[in-house]
Formats: C-alpha cells, structure tokens, sequence
C-alpha cells in the first residue's frame, strides 16, 4: 500500500468505512455464508424426522432452563468419548435443529446419546432430585417440572414458525399438535426430549462402527470420514 | 476548549457501567457458588442455567459496552476536534440502551433464552439493541465526518470498526422467525446455525473485547504516561490484519464437531496467523514505554494499561494455540476455557476501561482523583482476584480433560464423569474465592469513582471560574 493510499484513509471517513466493511466481510462470506450452498456441509440421513409435539415442548424447556450451559450435545470422533456416549455425532442428525444445542461446557456430561440410556423413571428421579441418583452431582432441582401442566395453546405457533425455517411439518401434524399435550406435565415432554436426543440414526450402522471403528456409516461428511481414524486408537 | 465537548453521556455512562459492572460480577459470584453448592439455586428463576446468561451478557454488554460508550463519547469528539453531531440522541440512546440491559436481565430471569451463546436474548430485545446500536453509530460516525483535523488517528480507525462489526454480526446471527412475543427459532439449523454462531460468538470477542479496547488504550495510553505512541505505522498495519484475520477464526470453537474439516482448518490456521496483529499492538504498547518504565513505579495508570496489554498479549497466545486440534481435544469443554475467557475480560477489558475511568472522571469533573491509594489497592485486588481465577480453572480445566481421557489397561475408561465433578469441586472453591477479591477491587473502583465525582461537584457549585487546559 502506497503512502498515498493510506493518506486517502486516513482522511476521508466515508472510503475507510467501506473499505472496512469489505475487510469484515470478506472472512465472513467465505466461512458463514458459504457453507450454506456447501453440499457435505449437512448430509442428509433418511431417518432424522421433526421432533414431534411433545419433544418440542421439551426441547424449548431445555432451552427455557438453559440446560445448554452445562450439557453439551455434540460427541466428539475421540476414542475415550466415544467410549463414554456412544457413536459420535454426525451432521445431518441436527437437519432439524433450530438453534443448534451443541454447548460449550461440559460441567455435566453430553447429551447426544442419552436416548434410551437409562428408563423414563430414572430421568424423572433425576430432574426431581439429582442428588437421590448421583450422590454429589451439582445439578440443579427441576422438581417444579413434575408438577407444571403444559400449555397446548402455544405449540401450533411454535410448529408453524419451525415449518417457515425448513421443517416439514405437515398440516396433520400442527392440527394434532395440542391434543397430544393435553394432560401432559413439563416433565413428561422434558423425559421425551431427553430420550429422542441421539436415536435417529442408524442404531445397526452405529454399532457397526463402534464395533469395527472403521466402517464408515452411511451417512458422513468429508470430516466424519476423516475423524472415523480416530475412533480407530490414534487418539 | 473543554467546554466544547459534551460531557453528559460520558457521565451518564459512568454510573451505568458501574451498576452493571457490579451486578454481572455478583451474578458471577453467585452462579459460582451454584456450581459447588446446588442448594443455592433459588427456584427456576433464579437457577444456574438461567443466570449464567445474565452474568455473561451483562459483563459484555452491561458493563463492557456502557464502558465503551462512554468513553468513545470522550474520545471520539476530541480526536476529530469536533463537537457531538446529535447530543440528544446520545440522551436517547442512553435511557434505551439501560432499558434493553434491564429488560435482558428480567426476560432471561424468566427464561426467554434463544441458547445462542452472548446472544441469548430474544426477537424483541435484539431489536431494541440494533436501534440503540445504529444511534450510537449514527452520532459517533456523524461526529468523525464534522472533524477537523486532517488525519484520523488509529482509535477512531478501531471505533469504526467496531461499529461495524457489531452491525454485521449481530444482525445476521439473530435472524429468526417468532412463534410468538417471546419465543423464536433460529432461521439457521444444526450445523450451519453453529457455524454462523461461534462466527458471531467468536467476533464478539473481536468487536467488543477487543477493536474498542484497542480504540482506547492507543487514545488513553499515550495520556496517562504523556508518551507519544511509538509507532502509528505498525498500529494501521495490525489494524488491517486483525479486521481482515478475526472473522475467519469462529470454527476454531468447533473443533471435532460435525462441522466439515476445511472450515476447522482455515479457522486454526487464521487463528495462529491473528497472533501477529495481536502482538503488534502488543509490542507497540511495550515500545511506547521506550526510557520510561520507571513510571510502573511511579504512575499507577501506567500500571494498569501496561497490565491490561499484557494480559491482551497471554490472551492472543493461549487463544490460538487452544485452536489446535490435540490441545482442543484435552481442554475443550473444560473448566480451562472459562479461565481463559476471564484472563481476557478480567485482566484486558476491565483494567483497561476502569483505568481510563480513573483518567476521565477527574477531567470532566475538573478534580483530581478522590484516592490514588485506593486505586493501587484496586489495582492489586483485581489483579490477584484475576490470577487466583485463571490458574485454578487452568489446572481444574486439564484435570477434567486428563480425566476424561483416562482408560485403564483394558481400555476401559478410568473414571466416571462424576469422578471429574467431584475433583473439581475443590477448585470451584478457590475460583469463587478469586471472583469474591475481584469484586471487592470492583467496589472499590466504584467507591473512588464516585467519590471523585463527589468532589468535583461540590468544588464546581462553589461560584469560582475554572478553566480547563486543552484535552
């Protein structure tokens, strides 16, 4: 850059902001809004559906509570992790994930997997009193969920406003929506939730992997296939 | 001269960065606590979950932009030697920036939480934060195009920036559709919407906790020590290359995610690259010094942005190297990470915006500082409250990944997770017992600062004619 160049920087505000902007924008472009035209960024797999009613309201209770903060949802291609929570996760498994509940903190374990892990009982002992099941756990009490009823009212909203960012939720599926919340506590769509989170996959082609750790499922993106080495002992 | 500029929004910031400052560092005291002793989480309302959101948003955006406003309504008429293009609207965007913190503090007490990490609020509070935003660019870019010097100094090159990058990402990354006044879904799914997160999340970093705070160390540096920046050349070279490299890096959080490898990739490779922009203003702090580094004796504001940049400098060494795949893969997820963050907004940010308080409050007010004595115990209170934060969360953060990798000669794994809950517990202790001396430091701040306020307006009511030499 020419001593001249700079100077014209320098001085006129107008030509530094926007050759600013263009600077930001550049990084920007090429990681946030490219990808999304990227195949292999979001592989699809046939058996990832919506989350139906009940899953919802416990996802959004998820969220409500914050539960992101200290759980995340994303298991890493490392040997010990996949040890410890099963198959590692795979892109297309949050096709319908709206925001994305990965996490950043791990001052609980992940939830990717905790699906059919342990029965509905053990999850509602839980979220009553963590402490009753794991004597010095630091979680938090949800004893109010138990005994907070579900609000059937909001959930057609909620599912139309999903349907408008991608989800294919069906006109059945939105005008069954509040009858299948009636009667229900925040606990009962909190253990829903709970235990869909890792389920829709392939559970033949998982074990598979787990098992052999080479094969590499039918659903993979060019990172998955790369990490699958891993899951083999170099880590 | 100094009856020119106006001084009211940086006074009125003054008092909302100080409650603010206060309350997130409560919070964080609290939510702290939470983690070792559940008990102490009050109903839902008052939960952990619900409160860490609280406690990070109103550090940044509570204590950090009130902070930053304030001080660039200080800076940036004096630097284009031009008065405020709309002081009413500086009034406006006051009363509706505090009105956004506080109704983010009760949504998220109720638990209106998008979950995007430093942007959890929801569709009607984000935009009440874009319309005080653009009000605040609108006075600080209408003030640069009145100025009246010929060349913008690097500080108003780093205001703009941040301007601009607070727009772009903030805008883009809250993109959702409302399913009703306080419930909206994230237009963006799964892998992409982490993608566009950690882009925002990690740029927040850049354009919050970074570009503004370079913005006033370059003006408030050279002030307090009456040195002249050494070199105006190497601060636009770092201010190019840390625009252009920052906002390629948001992967670098997603490292082993699902996210496709390239991305991972170029993030590391651009978060090392960031290490030398980084250490240019770094070293440009050092060099400023030159002959003088007697004033760490005998200046203790000196002490304290000399601190702040140090701090930037171990920030933007440990930052890039946690992007590396094997040592992403031991403290991700860990306790280290919290203690990473906090060495950046503890020592960086919060010492170098409270020291130039200690810099502009006596200006404005036309008073000297109520108690340099006061402001060094500050200054050694935050400090070891920093330290005490940052080591303990590093050797809790490597146990807990140590621990997690662990697997007997079988290969079975060694413990359970509950084994690394257990271990930490210790160091949970010793971490709130660091954020307890740090807020003790921050009370004291507020104390001297309002005192001095004190001062100068009880010697201002007196009907003496003071004049104000140029600033």
């Amino acid at each position: 850059m020419s001593d001249q160049n700079v100077n014209v920087l320098e001085r006129k505000p107008v030509i530094l902001i926007i050759v600013t902007l263009l600077v930001i924008l550049i990084g920007s472009v090429v990681t946030a809004l490219l990808p999304f035209f990227m195949e292999g960024m979001e592989v699809k797999i046939s058996t990832v559906r919506p989350y139906t009613a009940l899953e919802l309201e416990g996802r959004d209770i998820y969220m409500r509570e914050g539960c992101n903060n200290c759980h995340t949802q994303t298991v890493r291609p490392l040997r010990d992790e996949v040890l410890r929570y099963g198959e590692f996760s795979k892109s297309g498994e949050f096709a319908y994930d709206h925001p994305f509940l990965w996490g950043s903190k791990r001052t609980g374990p992940d939830l990717a997997r905790i699906g059919g892990k342990y029965p509905d009982s053990w999850h509602v002992q839980h979220m009553i009193d963590p402490r009753s099941i794991v004597k010095e756990s630091n979680m938090p009490a949800y004893a109010f969920m138990a005994t907070t009823p579900l609000d059937p009212s909001t959930i057609q909203s909620k599912m139309g406003a999903l349907r408008t960012v991608g989800v294919p939720y069906t006109d059945e599926d939105i005008s069954a929506a509040p009858g299948l919340l009636t009667g229900k506590t925040e606990m009962d769509a909190m253990v829903a939730y709970l235990q869909v989170l890792g389920t829709m996959i392939n559970k033949a082609a998982v074990e598979t992997v787990v098992d052999s750790a080479l094969v590499v499922p039918d659903s993979t993106t060019v990172a998955d296939s790369l990490n699958s080495i891993s899951v083999s002992g170099v880590k | 001269m100094e009856e020119r500029y106006d001084s009211w929004p940086v006074k009125a910031y003054t008092y909302s960065m100080i409650i603010w400052g206060l309350a997130s560092l409560l919070y964080g005291v609290v939510i702290s606590l939470q983690m070792v002793y559940p008990g102490l989480n009050f109903g839902e309302y008052f939960s952990y979950g619900r409160m860490r959101p609280i406690h990070t948003n109103g550090g940044a955006f509570g204590f950090g932009l009130s902070g930053i406003f304030a001080l660039s309504y200080y800076m940036v008429p004096r630097l284009a030697k031009a008065p405020l293009f709309l002081p009413q609207l500086a009034k406006i965007n006051f009363w509706l920036y505090n009105l956004t913190i506080a109704a983010a503090v009760i949504t998220l007490h109720l638990g209106f939480n998008t979950t995007k990490e430093y942007a959890e609020l929801e569709w009607p509070i984000d935009i009440l934060v874009v319309l005080f935003w653009v009000f605040f660019a609108v006075n600080m870019l209408g003030t640069i195009f009145m100025k009246t010097v010929d060349k913008m100094y690097v500080s108003l090159w780093y205001v703009i920036a941040t301007i601009l990058g607070v727009a772009v990402l903030y805008i883009f990354n809250n993109l959702a559709v409302p399913a009703s006044l306080f419930k909206s879904y994230s237009l963006y799914a799964g892998v992409n919407d982490a993608n566009v997160q950690w882009w925002y999340g990690h740029n927040a970093v850049a354009f919050v906790f970074t570009t503004p705070i370079l913005a006033i160390f370059f003006y408030f540096f050279p002030k307090v020590t009456n040195l002249p920046l050494y070199s105006h050349r190497l601060s636009i070279v770092a201010f190019w290359s840390l625009v252009f490299m920052y906002l390629w890096t948001g992967a670098h959080h997603l490292i082993w995610t699902p996210v496709p490898d390239w991305l991972q990739t170029v993030a590391i490779a651009f978060s090392l690259m960031l290490i030398a922009p980084s250490w240019g203003s770094v070293i440009n702090g050092y060099m400023t010094m030159g002959n003088n580094w007697e004033q760490m004796k005998t200046n203790y504001l000196a002490k304290f942005f000399i601190l702040g940049i140090t701090f930037y400098g171990l920030q933007t060494l440990q930052g890039p190297s946690q992007a590396i795949r094997s040592i992403s893969s031991l403290i991700h997820y860990t306790d280290w990470v919290p203690g990473h963050v906090h060495m950046g907004t503890m020592g960086w940010f919060a010492m170098t915006i409270m020291a130039s308080f200690y810099y502009v409050i006596p200006k404005i007010y036309k008073t000297d500082l109520y108690s340099i004595k006061l402001a060094n115990t500050h200054f050694w209170l935050v400090f070891t409250g920093q330290i005490i934060y940052s080591i303990s969360m590093w050797i809790a953060g490597i146990m807990q990944g140590a621990m997690w990798k662990a697997t007997n000669p079988d290969g079975s794994l060694k413990y359970t997770f509950q084994d690394s809950i257990t271990a930490s517990y210790v160091y949970w202790d010793i971490r709130a017992i660091g954020g307890v001396i740090f807020l003790a430091g921050a009370i004291i701040f507020a104390y001297n600062i309002f005192k001095t306020i004190q001062k100068g307006s009880n010697a201002s009511s007196t009907p003496s004619l003071k004049t104000e030499g140029a600033v």
